[in-house]
């Protein structure tokens, strides 16, 4: 993990934590469209999105974890499919650094894609009777609706706890230098 | 540099992998009273208190959000209701004259009791501090344990708060420290009650409908036996004369009504069951801390 600060562990720890309480008490509980949103993928993704690939995968490792740990579930069985999310994410950002407003919503959409599929299969494969009915379906793609409708103030969030500890952005340094006026060749002509 | 950079970057997400997969296998190998078992009943009991305080807080925005969703909802439940006041209005002129028939019955067998109570049973009552964020929503959280007399396989009742009729058993305690318990629910798939229509025309075993967390299916009952949608489902509790193969539920716990029976009076005839408590909406639940009579 490159240019990870204990300023920027810090605060992702402290993030981890208070997105799995308030997922685990509160969330989950508010039922909209017959389903409730799942805070946690779009979290992840959203860290994978700011800090890159490693960094995602290993928060989603950590907060697959903490679920797991809070709510006595199969232990490995959240991590394994977070790291997808958080891994994911932080390689779209590496590969092809997107800069379109929607991305985190694209982006928040496939992670909760990922982990409610990847779960599921998950449990298919650990032998737990799970066939995919209709209704559950319907309840995947409500989910998957829901979390890409908040994902960008959940990202706003997540961007403005992480943005103190997250090391300059050259693409943000730049812009703010042509700004600026000084450095910007169109300037100088 | 860039070789390196791309070999740290799969070591990592490797050890990452590897680990979440040796987590899974230590942890289906072990038995509940392993180390990983452990760890996470000691992670419980350290983040429940957290998770109570964080639930009582966060009871507002809950509510706020609920009331916004059950406005939504309410027009669409409107004609259902009114389908359903309708029907309830005809059984009530049926039920009605059938009270008056069971008490000249009663009256003439002698049968006159009590009608049953669980304060026998010492219910203990808890709130619900956590639940399960996945769509198969098989765990709740609750915010008493062992300090208040529960313990493991204690069955578990709630009441949705809908309507007094929407009350029954969601589930057994699967996992419980000082002050916290989780709770299995009966959506879970690896739960399976046995149960007997309220009439006692068929028993049978309760399992949850894979897939769908609001219909249950009723297994292996006969062939014979006379099960019809509208039916009530009840615990049937210990039937075995063995001691060691008891129930862990008391007998006459509603669990749902029979909503549609798959193939009725073939022998492999498969009652569905809509649960009467709606499991999203528990709030409060009632531990049962005490066995009566083996449940029998």
């Amino acid at each position: 993990m490159p240019n990870v600060s204990p300023q920027l562990l810090l605060r992702a720890a402290i993030l981890g934590v208070a997105i799995v309480i308030v997922q685990v008490a509160a969330v989950s509980q508010i039922v909209l469209f017959g389903t409730s949103a799942d805070l946690l993928p779009l979290v992840v993704a959203a860290v994978g999105l700011l800090c890159g690939s490693l960094s995602g995968a290993t928060f989603g490792f950590a907060v697959g974890l903490l679920v797991d740990a809070a709510l006595v579930q199969t232990m490995g069985l959240t991590s394994l499919v977070f790291i997808a999310a958080g891994y994911g994410a932080g390689r779209l950002r590496e590969l092809r650094d997107p800069q379109a407003v929607v991305i985190p919503m694209v982006v928040g959409a496939a992670a909760t894609a990922i982990t409610t599929f990847g779960y599921g299969l998950m449990n298919f494969m650990l032998g737990i009777d799970a066939p995919v009915s209709f209704l559950l379906l319907r309840q995947i793609l409500a989910t998957i609706v829901l979390n890409a409708l908040i994902a960008l103030p959940v990202f706003a969030v997540v961007r403005r706890w992480l943005s103190p500890a997250l090391p300059d952005d050259p693409r943000r340094r730049r812009r703010r230098a042509y700004t600026t006026g000084g450095l910007s060749p169109l300037s100088r002509a | 540099m860039y070789d390196k950079t791309v070999r740290r970057r799969r070591a990592v997400l490797g050890l990452l992998v590897v680990s979440s997969l040796i987590l899974l296998t230590a942890y289906f190998g072990e038995r509940s009273g392993g180390a990983l078992h452990n760890v996470q009943r000691g992670i419980l009991e350290v983040v429940s208190p957290i998770q109570e305080g964080a639930s009582r807080a966060l009871k507002p925005v809950r509510d706020l959000f609920g009331w916004v969703g059950d406005t939504v909802s309410a027009k669409g439940d409107l004609q259902q209701t009114r389908a359903d006041r309708d029907k309830w209005r005809e059984d009530a002129i049926r039920n009605q004259s059938a009270v008056r028939d069971n008490a000249q019955f009663r009256g003439l067998l002698n049968l006159d009791k009590q009608p049953k109570s669980l304060q026998p049973y010492a219910p203990v009552t808890a709130r619900t501090i956590g639940s399960s964020p996945t769509l198969w929503y098989v765990k709740i959280t609750i915010d008493k344990g062992t300090s208040s007399g529960i313990h493991e396989e204690m069955p578990v009742i709630a009441s949705d708060g809908r309507s007094d009729t929407n009350t029954g058993l969601i589930g057994k305690v699967e996992s419980a420290t000082g002050n916290a318990s989780v709770v299995r629910l009966i959506t879970d798939s690896t739960m399976a009650v046995s149960a007997r229509t309220a009439d006692g025309g068929a028993a049978g075993l309760v399992q949850p409908s894979p897939g769908n967390p609001r219909d249950l299916i009723m297994r292996y009952v006969a062939k014979d036996e006379p099960i019809a949608k509208g039916d009530v489902v009840v615990t049937a509790g210990t039937v075995s004369k063995r001691s060691d193969l008891g129930s862990v539920y008391p007998p006459d716990l509603p669990i749902g009504r029979v909503t549609r029976v798959d193939e009725p009076g073939a022998a492999n005839q498969l009652p569905h069951l809509r649960p009467f408590v709606d499991l999203r909406r528990v709030q409060f639940v009632q531990v049962l801390t005490q066995k009566v009579n083996g449940n029998r």
